[in-house]
């Protein structure tokens, strides 16, 4: 387990290094956006790979749900702190970018703003795993994950009527709008290379929950023990 | 079940005025301070006037909600209701029902008061803000009282409820602003957020008796 944990690891690094050239150096230099452009590289993927972690983290909340089972609840923790990382990743990127090509900082349009009450609704989680007490956090924790989840798709059409100049979606949206057939393998070598940070940073979140779980178990048998002798 | 603990609630409520008279001077206070932080004339204030009110309803509702289940915990009621056979879900709808009620009465007492402050006066048809408010405050307290009930087993509970009720409700709160300002102005028609207020309620109060049993029951 820990060589296989290892020689993953290897392989990220590996990835992420090819990714960043891929990227930096091979993708080809967009046109009105210039250099600035290459910042999609880490954007994009890093919000797929946010949005497939609060996703991972749905499902390992209903499992808890239903089953009750330990091992759940350690990857719904794993997944939400690690979605919230790469979620911030998209903020503070989007940003940059924006501020060079758009002029602006910020707009309030939808998926810019589901992204930010997703990265609220997600911190308010963590700030309830942290301050709930006990063996109840894990069910708290999952029933605000289903509120949350559930919560997304209406803020994404409350925005979306809200704020209707929104720009149309680059990728699957109009017939005039589509990326650049070259600039698709760099995109894709870095949702990849960053699935793997992902997937590293949750296995080893993890396995410290895990533990986490294990030191307080065995430190109520010992109060246990300690109090009938 | 549910007639039984929502008349115990209202009963209460009715000998100590605690939650309705603390929302009530809260809500004031929000009025007041708004007026002279945005000093509005009034075309101004029918532009702002549906933040302005959501947002006084919001802060002030959360000062209920955090009571709702602080008052069971006292002689272990809260371990009562656990053990006894009724359904679990009867419980949450008492909750939800008098909490809806107490905030509908702070609703009721403080529009007069928005209107003579505010100077307001609706464009557009003022028995849809009757329709906005009942639909409004359900999904502030259907949900509000499901996570009352979250945080009130965290530490420091009473800040925990704004915590985690705000980022949930920001499609709700932005469909009952707009649909006010959207009512007040006359500008445009507040259909669209009403429909959107109706599948929120719908769905969130689903999801609540879906799970506050095993909320109730966490160990």
């Amino acid at each position: 387990m820990k060589l296989l944990f290892r020689i993953f690891l290897a392989l990220t690094a590996v990835a992420l290094a090819f990714a960043a050239y891929q990227g930096l150096v091979v993708a080809p230099t967009e046109q009105t956006m210039g250099n600035v452009q290459r910042i999609f590289y880490y954007h994009v993927p890093s919000a797929w790979t946010a949005f497939l972690l609060f996703f991972a983290n749905f499902l390992a909340s209903i499992v808890y749900l239903l089953k009750r089972n330990v091992a759940a609840d350690a990857v719904a923790a794993a997944t939400a702190e690690v979605g919230v990382v790469f979620c911030t990743v998209v903020l503070v990127t989007g940003p940059i970018w924006a501020r060079p090509v758009w002029g602006i900082w910020w707009t309030w349009d939808a998926r810019l703003t589901t992204t930010l009450v997703l990265w609220l609704i997600y911190v308010s989680y963590l700030v309830l795993r942290r301050y709930s007490t006990g063996s109840q956090t894990s069910l708290l924790a999952a029933a605000l994950a289903i509120f949350g989840f559930v919560d997304v798709p209406i803020v994404y059409m409350t925005i979306r009527w809200f704020r209707t100049q929104h720009p149309s979606p680059v990728i699957g949206g109009g017939e005039n709008s589509g990326l650049d057939p070259s600039m698709w393998p760099p995109l894709l070598w870095n949702w990849l290379a960053f699935s793997m940070l992902a997937i590293i940073l949750v296995v080893a979140r993890y396995r410290l929950q895990m533990m986490e779980q294990e030191v307080e178990d065995r430190h109520a048998q010992a109060a246990l023990q300690g109090s009938e002798q | 079940m549910t007639r039984a603990t929502l008349v115990k609630d209202l009963r209460m409520e009715w000998r100590s005025k605690d939650a309705v008279n603390s929302m009530l001077f809260f809500a004031l206070l929000v009025v007041v301070i708004f007026s002279f932080a945005f000093n509005p004339n009034a075309e101004e204030s029918r532009q702002i006037a549906g933040g302005l009110i959501w947002v006084a309803f919001l802060f002030a509702a959360v000062v209920a909600l955090n009571q709702t289940w602080a008052r069971e915990l006292r002689n272990q009621v809260l371990d009562a209701y656990r053990v006894s056979p009724a359904p679990a879900n009867a419980l949450f709808l008492a909750k939800a029902l008098g909490n809806f009620l107490f905030v509908t009465i702070l609703e009721t007492l403080m529009g007069p008061l928005f209107i003579v402050f505010y100077n307001l006066r609706s464009v557009g048809p003022a028995w849809q803000l009757v329709v906005v408010a009942l639909l409004g405050t359900w999904a502030l307290v259907v949900n509000g009282t499901f996570f009352a009930a979250l945080s009130i087993r965290t530490r420091s509970r009473e800040i925990m409820l704004p915590l985690i009720l705000f980022p949930i409700s920001i499609p709700a709160l932005l469909a009952m602003v707009d649909s006010t300002t959207s009512i007040l102005t006359g500008e445009a028609s507040p259909d669209f957020w009403i429909k959107m207020l109706l599948v929120y309620d719908v769905v969130f109060t689903a999801v609540c008796l879906l799970l506050f049993e095993s909320v109730l029951n966490a160990e």
